[in-house]
């Protein structure tokens, strides 16, 4: 439902087509016809996501084993469980930390490069590839490539980081960072891309006229860029605290949740509850229905936000 | 020391521009963007580094690895040796992003056209669950299709995979195609029509020529989505014939008790991420222009 929202806060114009769909509800002639072109859509968006999410919900409320399948209700229980999870607590603070500082150096880089690479030169070009080839590997295989270059024996740091006694993973803290570089490597670019659009939105008449009026280049970032950004910053922050939220492989691949279990993400919770060990899909239910709540409570918050500031 | 002494100078020619600064700036432009350089020289090599050290050192030398004396192939070796064979994980990759490509890009052009040129009851509410998607999280949906799709035989099967990742490319294709189809003058059809044209052959003739570049578009996005995806095949997968690549790279690591192959895990990052990066250095034109003309600018 929400997500409409940060596409049309984003365009500069909302699309008109958008618009006048809204207003006609009666039948037209194309009806049909439009139909079955939808169809297709429609079979895989029921199918294969408004069932799920209707069994989803069923699975919180059953006592509902891997391999055994539907054992009949276990209403409240399930969520009691997933609350009561002696992980749960470290691994709701932990994602929120991992989003926090994920969101505002993804961001403030993200604006950073775009800012660096905006104009078109040789050089800049040439720099802007740099920066987006990372983001055509997937997560999966950067988390590969880092888990390499982490490592204490083959990585091409290990001679250093053995004689000064650190490992990258070795510890809660360095994990976290670790962890933190790699999704910068592999984001920023993505990000850059994402304020390169925005800063197109913005008018040039309006950098020259603060240019005539002697207005210093922070002062014109601050003053011009920031407020008229607004909306690409909106987006990419809905965009960048979603995904990291919802942060899985990384971890799983490069920490494996360690060392000792202080990277846990919920989504890695799910997972190991789900498949690893308890495999109880009942709790893993319940618990990703109490992830998705948060999600969505989140996102209407920043949309709120989002939306009066555009009032103002 | 000198270029720290002239960069103030430099920069405060650059705002006022007076005719004797101008003079003097000419000649110290260079000393004056020197952090310049090489601040973004450092920060090119911090993105490059990591993808051609995992390159060169999947070729090079190294105790524990299969690759002991000289340089070689020898990573490579143990890789396409690995359980079932590399071919067999890069044939089981490669049916599900060409699968998962096939069904988005005729999916999202059939709804996108829908959307763009049809009133339909529903229609807003279809799209909205559409976009809706992107708001679930990949382990909600994923936990109860593991159970739906096991019912309807589709256990451990990639055809269940490429059904799973299709669905969660829907979001953006249907929204990048409708955009497509809408900045198509409808007069375009129309012509189409007078010419004897029905809605579909206007679509298959006339329409799709000129949606190429968003077709091209999430055609990429969902082979790359489809080729790198974690998550879905970790869930759906458990028989180890069927893994994709980077489930099989990822569990390379952990065969022999406690020891990783790093060499064959390098070799196995470079063969993910090889047709990744060479598909954006070849489409990169398309994929950045299309990405600021389309998709955000409505």
């Amino acid at each position: 439902m929400t997500t409409t929202a940060p596409n049309r806060t984003d365009a500069s114009k909302p699309g008109p087509p958008l618009r006048v769909a809204v207003g006609k509800r009666k039948r037209r002639p194309g009806g049909q016809r439009g139909w079955l072109y939808a169809a297709p859509l429609a079979i895989f968006v029921i199918a294969l996501f408004i069932v799920p999410l209707l069994l989803v919900g069923q699975m919180s409320l059953s006592d509902w084993p891997l391999l055994a399948g539907n054992r009949g209700i276990n209403a409240p229980e399930n969520f009691v469980d997933a609350f009561q999870n002696r992980f749960f607590l470290d691994a709701l603070v932990f994602t929120l930390k991992y989003t926090v500082i994920a969101t505002v150096l993804l961001l403030s880089l993200g604006l950073g490069l775009a800012l660096i690479v905006q104009e078109s030169s040789r050089w800049k070009n040439f720099l802007r590839t740099a920066f987006l080839v990372p983001s055509a590997l997937g997560l999966a295989s950067a988390s590969l490539l880092f888990y390499v270059l982490y490592s204490p024996i083959a990585g091409p740091f290990a001679d250093l980081t053995q004689a000064l006694g650190f490992t990258f993973l070795g510890t809660a803290d360095s994990a976290l960072w670790s962890t933190v570089f790699l999704i910068v490597w592999r984001f920023a670019g993505f990000y850059m891309l994402l304020m390169m659009v925005g800063l197109q939105g913005i008018p040039g008449d309006v950098y020259e006229a603060a240019r005539m009026d002697g207005a210093s280049r922070w002062q014109t970032f601050r003053s011009i860029t920031l407020p008229l950004l607004k909306p690409t910053i909106g987006l990419t922050t809905v965009l960048c605290i979603t995904g990291s939220i919802l942060a899985f492989e990384q971890f799983y691949i490069l920490t494996k949740g360690g060392p000792d279990n202080s990277t846990i993400t919920l989504v890695q919770l799910i997972y190991s509850i789900a498949f690893q060990g308890q495999n109880n899909l009942g709790v893993a239910a319940a618990l990703s229905i109490i992830v998705l709540v948060v999600l969505v409570l989140i996102n209407i918050v920043q949309i709120r936000v989002i939306r009066t500031d555009k009032e103002n | 020391m000198t270029s720290t002494l002239n960069r103030p100078a430099a920069t405060s020619t650059r705002h006022h521009g007076g005719g004797r600064a101008e003079h003097r700036s000419s000649l110290l432009a260079p000393l004056a963007k020197l952090p310049y350089w090489v601040g973004t020289s450092a920060l090119a090599i911090i993105f490059l580094y990591p993808l051609i050290w995992t390159g060169v050192s999947s070729f090079a030398p190294r105790a524990g690895t299969s690759q002991t004396d000289g340089w070689g192939f020898g990573n490579y070796a143990t890789l396409a040796n690995y359980q079932a064979g590399i071919g067999q994980y890069l044939a089981n990759s490669a049916f599900v992003s060409l699968l998962t490509v096939a069904l988005t890009l005729i999916i999202s052009t059939l709804g996108g056209y829908a959307f763009a040129r049809f009133s339909f009851l529903g229609k807003n509410v279809l799209f909205l669950l559409t976009l809706g998607i992107l708001m679930v999280p990949y382990a909600t949906v994923l936990i109860p299709l593991y159970v739906l799709l096991s019912r309807v035989g589709l256990q451990n099967s990639l055809v269940g995979v490429a059904l799973v990742l299709t669905m969660f490319q829907l979001p953006f294709s249907i929204y990048m195609m409708r955009i497509s189809f809408e900045s198509i003058p409808p007069e375009l059809d129309e012509a189409a029509k007078v010419d004897g044209c029905n809605t579909f052959t206007a679509l298959t003739r006339v329409l799709l020529p000129a949606v190429k570049p968003g077709l091209i578009t999430v055609g990429l996005f969902a082979f790359l989505t489809a080729w790198n995806d974690f998550f879905a095949p970790l869930i759906l997968i458990n028989d180890s014939n069927r893994m994709t690549l980077p489930l099989a790279v990822s569990n390379l690591r952990g065969q022999v008790q406690g020891v990783v192959d790093y060499g064959a895990t390098e070799a196995g990052v470079v063969v993910l991420a090889l047709p990744c990066v060479l598909l954006f250095l070849i489409l990169q034109r398309h994929y950045v222009t299309g990405f600021m003309s389309g998709a955000f600018k409505g």
